[in-house]
C-alpha cells in the first residue's frame, strides 16, 4: 500500500527548490505554491478521467468474453422459436456488429444510461441506485468502525511494542485476517442466528429488515440486522489498518524529535498523540483510502452470505445469469469507486504533508 | 536478539553445517561464490530462527505439506468418491467419521485433507505467476527509462485500480471451471503491487555505483537486470511471495465458494460451499462447516506468518512477529 504514494513523495522531493530568502514580493511563494497546487490537482483528475475511460472499456469487453449466450439464459429452457429468439436478440441490440455494440454502449454510458437488466426488465441504473443504500449502510458502518479500531490498537500495540498486549492483539489480528470473511459470516449464523447448543438463536439469518416495522422500531430493526454482516466486516477488515499503523509507527519511534519532545519534559501520552501518531498517519491514510473506494464495490461475499440488498449481492446474482448489463454497469461502478477515492486522496495529500504537491 | 527455544517440530536438518571456508585465496571464483552464498544463508537462517512466529508458520507448513503428500495414504484413494461413500448423509461427528459426513456420505476429514492439495497448489501457482509477472514488470520498468517504462507503469496502475476480486470474478466467470482458471485469474490479477514493489527496489538498486561499473565494463541491458538487479530484489520477492501466497488461498476458496472452481476437485472453498447448499447452516451443522474455514485460516496464516519474520530478518527495523 504505501508503495502507491511512495513515487509522489520522491517525485515532489526532487522540486522541492529552495525558499528564495529575503525575495522583494513576501507573497510570491504562497501564490506559487497555490498554482503548483493547481497543476498538480489538474494532472490527477485528468489522469482519473483516462483511467475512468480504461475501466468502461474494460467493461464492455472483458464480459462480452463470456461464451454463454445470455438469451437462451433468459428464455431458460422454455420451448422458444428461432425467430422469437431473433427478435429478442434484435431488442438487445445483440445482433449487431461488436463495434456498433461498443459505441452505443459508451454513448449511452456517457449520459448515464446501463441500459435494461436481462432478469429484472429494469432500468440498469435504478437497479443499482436501489441497492446503494443498502451497501453503504452496511459497509459504511464497518468502515468507520474497523478504521477506529485498527488505528486505536495499532498506536496501542506500537507504542507498547513487545509487550503482552501487543503480541496478543498483533496474533489475533494476523489471525483474524487470515480467515475468509463468508466462512465467519457463515458461522456467525449457526452460532448467534440459528443457535448452537445453549447459546440461542438472537439475531436474523440475513436480509435488512423484518418488513412489518415502522418508525424507530424500524431503525432498531434494521439496526438488529446489521450486527452480524458488521461484525463480521469488522473481524475480518481492522487487521490491515493496525499493522500498517503499528508498522509506520514503530518506523517513527526511534526518531530524534520524539527524544527531544520528551527530553522537554512533555508527558509520554503527548509525545504520542502530538507527535508520533501525526507523523505515522500517512501510509494509514492512503490504506483508508483505498478502503473507502471498496466500501462501495462492498462485501460481495458478506452481503451473499447474509442475503443483503445491496451491490455486491447484486453483482452475484447478476453474474449467475449472466445478466450483462448490470454486471457490465456494476464492475464499472466498482472501479470508479475506487478511482475516485484513490483521487480524492491525491488531492489531499498535499494538504497532510507539505512535502508532496509542491 | 535473544535466542528462543525452538518448538520441537522444527527440523534441525534445515541449518546449513557452520562450516567455515578456510583460507579463501586458495579457492576458484566460483567457489568463492559458492561460499559466500551459504554464508548469507547462515546467518539468513541464525535470524530467522529468533523470530518465534516465523517458526510456527514453517512447522505449520511442514506439518500440512505432509498431510497435503500423504493424502493417499491417509484417507485411501477413493475418499473423493461420491458413488463409494461409507456413511450415511450429514451424520454427525463419530469414532468412524471425526469430523461427521457430508450429504453423499463421504467422511469430511478425509475431504479436508485431499483438499488440502488444492489449496497448497493453487495458492503456491497462482503466488508464482503473480510474482513471476510482478517481477519482470517491476525490474523492466526500473531498469528502463523513456516511454516503455511509462506505458508498463500506466498498466500496472490500471489493475491497481481495478477491484481485484470483481475482476478475479469476472475472468474465473469468462474462462472454463478448472483449477488453471483459478490460478490464471488469481495470478493475472494481483501482480501490480509486486510491481511497485521490485520497481522502487530496482530504482534504489541502479543508483548504485556497482551498477555504473559494470556499465563501463560493457555489461547490456539484460546482464545488468539478470546478474545484478535480479539477485539484489529477489530477497524482497522472496518475502512477498509468502504473503501472496496466503490471500491466494484466501482468494481460491472464495471463488471455490461461488462455484467458480473445478466442480470434480475436493477443494475446501467448495466444502463451504457443499455445506452451504445442503442446508448446514440452518440445520446448524457446525462439524461440517467449521472444519474447512479453519483449515483455510491456519494455512493462510502459516504463510503469512513465514512471510513476516523473513521481512523483519530483511528490515529489522519492522521488529515485527517476534
Amino acid at each position: 500500500m504505501t508503495a502507491d504514494s511512495t513515487p509522489a513523495l520522491v517525485k515532489q522531493a526532487d522540486a522541492e527548490g529552495p525558499a528564495p530568502a529575503g525575495s522583494p514580493a513576501v507573497r510570491g511563494p504562497r501564490a506559487r505554491n497555490t498554482q503548483a497546487y493547481l497543476k498538480y490537482v489538474a494532472a490527477k483528475i485528468f489522469g482519473a478521467a483516462v483511467s475512468l475511460f480504461a475501466v468502461l472499456v474494460t467493461s464492455f469487453f472483458l464480459f462480452r468474453l463470456i461464451p454463454s449466450d445470455p438469451v437462451k439464459q433468459m428464455t431458460g429452457g422454455r420451448p422458444v422459436s428461432a425467430e422469437q429468439l431473433d427478435s429478442l436478440r434484435r431488442q438487445l441490440g445483440l445482433d449487431q456488429p461488436m463495434w456498433q455494440q461498443f459505441t452505443s454502449y459508451v454513448g449511452d454510458a456517457l449520459t448515464g444510461d446501463f441500459g435494461t437488466s436481462f432478469q429484472y426488465h429494469a432500468p440498469v441504473v435504478d437497479k443499482i441506485t436501489e441497492a446503494l443504500p443498502a451497501t453503504l449502510l452496511l459497509t459504511g458502518t464497518a468502515y468507520v468502525l474497523y478504521s477506529a479500531l485498527g488505528i486505536w490498537l495499532g498506536t496501542r500495540t506500537a507504542w507498547r511494542n513487545g509487550s503482552k498486549s501487543d503480541r496478543f492483539n498483533t496474533a489475533l489480528a494476523l489471525t483474524l485476517y487470515s480467515v475468509p470473511s463468508f466462512w465467519l459470516g457463515l458461522l456467525l449464523i449457526i452460532v448467534f442466528a440459528v443457535g448452537v447448543g445453549p447459546i440461542p438463536g438472537m439475531f436474523p439469518t440475513g436480509g435488512l429488515e423484518s418488513g412489518n416495522e415502522s418508525g424507530f422500531a424500524y431503525v432498531l430493526d434494521v439496526a438488529h440486522h446489521m450486527v452480524l454482516p458488521v461484525i463480521t466486516l469488522v473481524a475480518v477488515g481492522y487487521a490491515q489498518t493496525l499493522l500498517v499503523m503499528r508498522s509506520s509507527l514503530l518506523d517513527e519511534m526511534g526518531s530524534d524529535y520524539l527524544t527531544t519532545a520528551r527530553a522537554k519534559g512533555l508527558r509520554d501520552d503527548t509525545v504520542r498523540r502530538k507527535h508520533a501518531v501525526p507523523n505515522a498517519m500517512l501510509p494509514t491514510f492512503t490504506l483508508m483510502f483505498v478502503n473507502l473506494g471498496h466500501v462501495v464495490a462492498g462485501q460481495i461475499l458478506v452481503e451473499t452470505v447474509f442475503s443483503w440488498p445491496g451491490l455486491g449481492g447484486l453483482f452475484y446474482q447478476g453474474l449467475s445469469v449472466p445478466d450483462l448489463p448490470l454486471v457490465q454497469a456494476l464492475f464499472f461502478v466498482f472501479a470508479t469507486a475506487v478511482i475516485l477515492a484513490n483521487t480524492l486522496a491525491d488531492l489531499l495529500y498535499p494538504l497532510l504533508d507539505p512535502r508532496v504537491g509542491r | 536478539m535473544t535466542t528462543e527455544s525452538m518448538p520441537a517440530s522444527t527440523p534441525g536438518a534445515e541449518v546449513p553445517a557452520p562450516e567455515e571456508s578456510g583460507p579463501e585465496e586458495a579457492k576458484s571464483a566460483g567457489a568463492l561464490a559458492r561460499a559466500r552464498k551459504r554464508r548469507s544463508v547462515a546467518r539468513f537462517w541464525r535470524e530467522y530462527r529468533s523470530h518465534r512466529g516465523g517458526l510456527w508458520g514453517l512447522a505449520g507448513l511442514i506439518l500440512i505439506a505432509l498431510i497435503a503428500l500423504c493424502a493417499p495414504v491417509l484417507t485411501g484413494a477413493n475418499a473423493q468418491s461420491v458413488t463409494e461413500a461409507p456413511g450415511g448423509a450429514l451424520e454427525s461427528p463419530s469414532a468412524e467419521f471425526p469430523l461427521g459426513t457430508d450429504q453423499f456420505g463421504r467422511s469430511v476429514l478425509a475431504l479436508l485433507i485431499w483438499g488440502a492439495r488444492v489449496s497448497l497448489t493453487v495458492g503456491l501457482l497462482a503466488a508464482f505467476l503473480c510474482v513471476a509477472i510482478g517481477t519482470v514488470v517491476g525490474i523492466v520498468a526500473g531498469h528502463f527509462r523513456g516511454w516503455y517504462s511509462t506505458v508498463l507503469m500506466r498498466v500496472t496502475d490500471w489493475f491497481l485500480v481495478m477491484p481485484t476480486l470483481v475482476l478475479a470474478i469476472a475472468l474465473a466467470t469468462v474462462m472454463d471451471r478448472s483449477l488453471w482458471t483459478v490460478i490464471i485469474a488469481i495470478g493475472v490479477t494481483t501482480w501490480p503491487t509486486t510491481a511497485r514493489l521490485v520497481r522502487a527496489q530496482t530504482l534504489a538498486v541502479e543508483s548504485r555505483p556497482y551498477i555504473e561499473r559494470a556499465r563501463a565494463l560493457g555489461g547490456g541491458h539484460g546482464h545488468i537486470m539478470l546478474r545484478h538487479v535480479l539477485p539484489n530484489v529477489m530477497p524482497l520477492v522472496l518475502a512477498q511471495t509468502t504473503l501472496v501466497i496466503s490471500s491466494a488461498i484466501l482468494t481460491e476458496a472464495t471463488l471455490a465458494f461461488l462455484g467458480l472452481g473445478d466442480p470434480t476437485i475436493t477443494s475446501w472453498g467448495g466444502m463451504l460451499q457443499d455445506a452451504r447448499e445442503a442446508g448446514a447452516v440452518s440445520a446448524g451443522d457446525w462439524w461440517y462447516l467449521a472444519p474447512p474455514g479453519i483449515a483455510i485460516a491456519l494455512v493462510a496464516l502459516a504463510f503469512t506468518l513465514c512471510g513476516r519474520a523473513i521481512e523483519t530478518v530483511l528490515n529489522p527495523k519492522l521488529g515485527v512477529a517476534r
